[in-house]
């Protein structure tokens, strides 16, 4: 698998070159945010707003009333719990075109509980106007740029950052509202997101060495969360559908899921895989073998909704991994 | 003769600024009598200040908005996103026009009766006032005319202000940018993180105005938390600020002529919030939103009376 290195920054510096009218806003974290050097690109057009984002996001509000396009660059962290009331007042209520790019999502960090966006895609899901998309490799940090440009209204990234895997074919670019079919059968259907979808791509080819059909798709789009191609799937999965996120259990896709089921009335078993609380400093790896959203924690899942001891182990998990994050 | 065109003049004598600030104070004090209560206060503290900005300081084009009162335009959101702004009510935006942001929105009725005052809206639109499905709500929003934006948590306008000032900077645009704060807001940290960015990005193209009536809604400002010394507490952050007695026209106009070069310029407008109406001073502090009972209600019909208005 190729790992590829600092996409974002390259790609917000070749997407501001197309559109005069995009600034970088960032509170004083662009460096670990890849804009580092589009700071030296284009020294104009970035904002340094200092350690104050309730103010950053209410700016960012009136530079876009005049028709410029901010994309504000911080953690995730800070985009949702610190500055929800300027989010949703300054930006969201008026459906603004702010493009929200956010880092570290989730377990990605290991700066412990106040830098973990645990519960972003929850929060957000319920803001109205608001479209979120949920980064799962290169290619997609490629394609969401453009993308997000082209929403009327606000949009939050949750962003990977520096060695991302290149899981999709860079000229498959992501789709609004589409999911990704990286796997076709009808015994269980495996949702992912994020850096879960890695783990759901090894845990599938164990699966299917068992002999079970399995239907794998990537979500990157998870609000609006009305594509029909997982309603379809929902609906012909045998033994039901498991779920598996970079994010709480409550909230997150999963939830998105349970209400596609329940809202088309269907029977479908679901299982959520996410986090169960709060989570520690620590590395990605660790992370998320201890808080369960690992392939092992998927296999088991599967097991479970199959009725099935497939005796995959640990060593039967393909041990390519891609590179921890160590910085916070 | 259109609509946004009727009785619209650029040039208002002192007197004539004063006869409109005091129209204000009586048809709010109107307001407030027929419905039993209303942010009355406000209306006796700013009715200069607002007067002054519409009459002698900001640099408007006339009205673009709908001359009439309209039903509420819906929320925005992609599929409604060409609704009938409330700023359109102090001119179509053009880059040497002064533009107007409201933060204290619960001064709405007073916002609606300057802009009745000085041709921008029908007078008879104040009838929808704080009715049903009408746009003429008591707390504004982006729709409410005067508004250009949602102000109602507090410390959130001064920054999409200063955002718009900035903008407008960068593009080399010669208006300003005026935002009208209530001295209480100033206790929000965003108001503070505000002054500071705008300082550092030397926005000499921005107004703060506070009407400074030294109360909030549990009492005096002063005894809830303090704020002073504020003018050392702007200049600190970054800004030029003077006050002036914000209920003398032609101070109020003289402070936001002040000289501010590579720095915003704030307005400390020190007012009261029973001038006009005395009989409000004896339940000062407690003034943010006044409530007239049955009892009282005679004694301020007597005083609407002495303003001009008929019971």
């Amino acid at each position: 698998m190729k790992i590829e290195v600092n996409t974002h920054e390259r790609c917000m510096i070749d997407f501001a070159a197309k559109h005069p009218e995009v600034l970088v806003m960032s509170a004083d974290l662009g460096s670990s945010c890849e804009v580092k050097k589009f700071r030296a690109t284009y020294p104009d057009r970035y904002l340094t707003m200092g350690i104050a984002e309730q103010n950053m996001c209410s700016w960012a509000a009136g530079m876009c009333r005049e028709g410029f396009r901010p994309f504000i660059h911080t953690f995730s962290v800070f985009l949702y719990r610190r500055i929800l009331d300027q989010l949703e007042m300054s930006v969201a209520y008026p459906n603004l075109p702010v493009v929200f790019v956010g880092f570290v999502p989730g377990i990605t960090t290991p700066g412990g509980v106040s830098h973990q966006s645990i519960n972003d895609v929850g929060v957000l899901r319920t803001v109205p106007n608001m479209t979120i998309f949920d980064i799962g490799d290169a290619t997609e940090i490629e394609g969401v740029l453009n993308l997000a440009y082209e929403v009327n209204g606000p949009v939050y990234i949750r962003m990977l950052r520096k060695e991302v895997p290149r899981l999709f074919p860079a000229d498959e670019p992501m789709q609004f509202n589409r999911a990704r079919v990286l796997s076709e059968g009808d015994d269980i259907l495996i949702l992912s997101s994020s850096i879960c979808t890695e783990e759901a791509i090894r845990a599938t080819g164990a699966l299917k060495a068992k002999g079970l059909s399995v239907q794998h798709m990537h979500v990157s789009t998870l609000k609006p969360f009305t594509d029909p191609a997982i309603l379809d799937a929902l609906k012909k999965c045998r033994y039901g559908c498991v779920t598996i996120e970079n994010h709480y259990q409550i909230g997150g896709l999963g939830t998105a899921v349970a209400d596609m089921i329940a809202e088309n009335g269907l029977g479908t078993k679901l299982v959520k895989i996410g986090v169960p609380g709060y989570t520690h400093g620590a590395s990605k790896m660790y992370l998320m073998k201890k808080y369960g959203i690992d392939a092992m924690s998927l296999v088991n899942a599967v097991e479970s909704l199959a009725g099935k001891d497939l005796g995959i182990t640990e060593d039967f998990l393909e041990e390519e991994r891609f590179v921890d994050f160590l910085e916070v | 003769m259109t609509d946004s065109t009727r009785s619209f003049k650029t040039r208002y004598t002192k007197a004539e600024t004063q006869k409109i600030a005091n129209s204000i104070r009586r048809q709010i004090l109107g307001i407030a009598i027929r419905s039993g209560g209303c942010y009355l206060s406000q209306a006796c503290s700013s009715a200069e200040i607002i007067a002054a900005l519409y009459t002698k300081i900001m640099n408007l084009g006339p009205s673009a908005g709908n001359w009439d009162a309209i039903p509420f335009p819906g929320v925005p959101g992609p599929d409604n996103m060409d609704y009938q702004h409330g700023s359109l009510y102090n001119g179509a935006p053009a880059p040497d026009k002064d533009r107007f942001f409201v933060s204290c929105c619960h001064y709405a009725s007073v916002i609606y009766c300057a802009l009745a005052a000085t041709g921008r809206i029908n007078p008879a639109a104040l009838d929808k006032f704080n009715v049903d499905g009408w746009n003429m709500e008591m707390i504004g929003a982006e729709h409410s005319p005067g508004f250009e934006n949602t102000a109602g948590s507090l410390g959130q306008t001064v920054s999409i202000a200063a955002g718009t000032a900035h903008a407008r900077k960068i593009k080399g645009e010669t208006g300003l940018v005026y935002c009208l704060l209530g001295d209480g807001e100033l206790q929000e940290g965003q108001t503070w993180e505000c002054i500071q960015t705008a300082g550092h990005y030397k926005l000499d193209n921005f107004v703060v105005v506070i009407d400074a009536n030294g109360q909030q809604v549990e009492g005096a400002i002063k005894d809830q938390m303090t704020e002073e010394p504020l003018v050392d507490r702007f200049e600190s952050f970054g800004a030029k600020c003077v006050t002036c007695n914000g209920h003398d026209i032609d101070d109020i106009v003289k402070a936001c002529r002040t000289g501010h070069k590579n720095r915003p310029l704030v307005v400390i407008c020190r007012t009261h919030g029973y001038t006009g109406v005395p009989l409000l001073k004896k339940k000062w502090p407690l003034l943010h939103f006044v409530r007239i009972s049955a009892e009282e209600r005679p004694e301020y019909e007597k005083v609407y009376e002495e303003l001009g208005g008929k019971c």
